[in-house]
């Protein structure tokens, strides 16, 4: 078999797939995400006001805020409840920090059985990982262009 | 006392509004690029960087509160508003800012997720 002709079969594979699969509902799709979402900030903003009640201010309060949101989205993804509203919730339950949180809890809870190091340590930052990755590098960056103009 | 409920009212709205809209953009990107989650969480917290950088992210987290914060690109904005921070103190602290604003979020990823690896089982996903 040449290289040609099994190119020719992922693509035509690629071309069934698309015909058997069920039509996105863009509509629908875009709705959940932007309530889902913008739920999920005003939750963010009930604990900012509930913080800030108890007397935090300013970057401990912003720390605070996120702490409990990522504990909240760390916990539901070990009920299993997170994955359930991430079905239908789509970029509504990933953009936000708890999913940001479900990204590193799920694979820590899945990968327990593959041991403690080198499944479960490891794997927690399958996701996570290239967010800090890349958070930290253009963070530098930022730093030292700011330190230098 | 009647204008405060209002303002914290306004203030939900503009945290939905904000934070929804976020979300909204990140979901027509999915659908039309097929980007998977992970890809899309590192786009979004670059962007939430480069638009700290510019001077544009911080009046939008003036604007909505946690409709700014809350989603990834918060998480970006944490991190170039740390650095912006440190290089008004020096070197050093321009390089290490980022991460040390941040450490909240990273610490409590970390230690949350190994105690619900404590806790609960691996389930097959339902569907």
């Amino acid at each position: 078999m040449t290289g040609k002709t099994r190119e020719n079969y992922n693509e035509n594979y690629l071309n069934y797939v698309k015909t058997q699969n069920p039509p996105t509902d863009h509509f629908r799709n875009c709705l959940s995400a932007f309530g889902v979402g913008g739920l999920i900030c005003c939750i963010g903003q009930f604990i900012r006001y509930m913080l800030g009640y108890i007397g935090l201010t300013g970057d401990e309060l912003a720390g605070a805020t996120s702490i409990v949101l990522i504990f909240l989205g760390c916990l539901l993804t070990g009920f299993g409840v997170y994955d359930r509203i991430g079905r239908h919730a789509g970029a509504g339950s990933i953009v936000p920090i708890t999913g940001f949180a479900n990204s590193v809890a799920s694979p820590a809870i899945e990968f327990k059985t593959e041991g403690w190091i080198f499944g479960m340590a490891a794997k927690m930052f399958t996701v996570a990982g290239p967010i800090i990755v890349f958070g930290v590098f253009s963070g530098v960056i930022v730093g030292l262009i700011y330190l230098f103009i | 006392m009647e204008g405060e409920i209002i303002a914290i009212l306004l203030q939900y709205l503009k945290a939905f509004a904000v934070g929804g809209s976020i979300c909204l953009i990140a979901q027509i990107v999915i659908n039309f690029t097929d980007l998977s989650a992970g890809k899309i969480l590192v786009y979004f917290m670059l962007a939430g960087i480069v638009l700290t950088a510019i001077g544009l992210y911080q009046p939008l987290v003036e604007f909505a509160g946690a409709g700014a914060t809350v989603p990834i690109s918060g998480f970006g904005y944490l991190l170039a508003n740390g650095a912006m921070k440190g290089a008004e103190k020096g070197f050093f602290s321009a390089v290490t800012g980022s991460l040390a604003d941040a450490s909240a979020g990273v610490t409590a990823a970390v230690v949350f997720s190994f105690l619900m690896a404590l806790i609960f089982k691996s389930r097959t996903k339902r569907s």
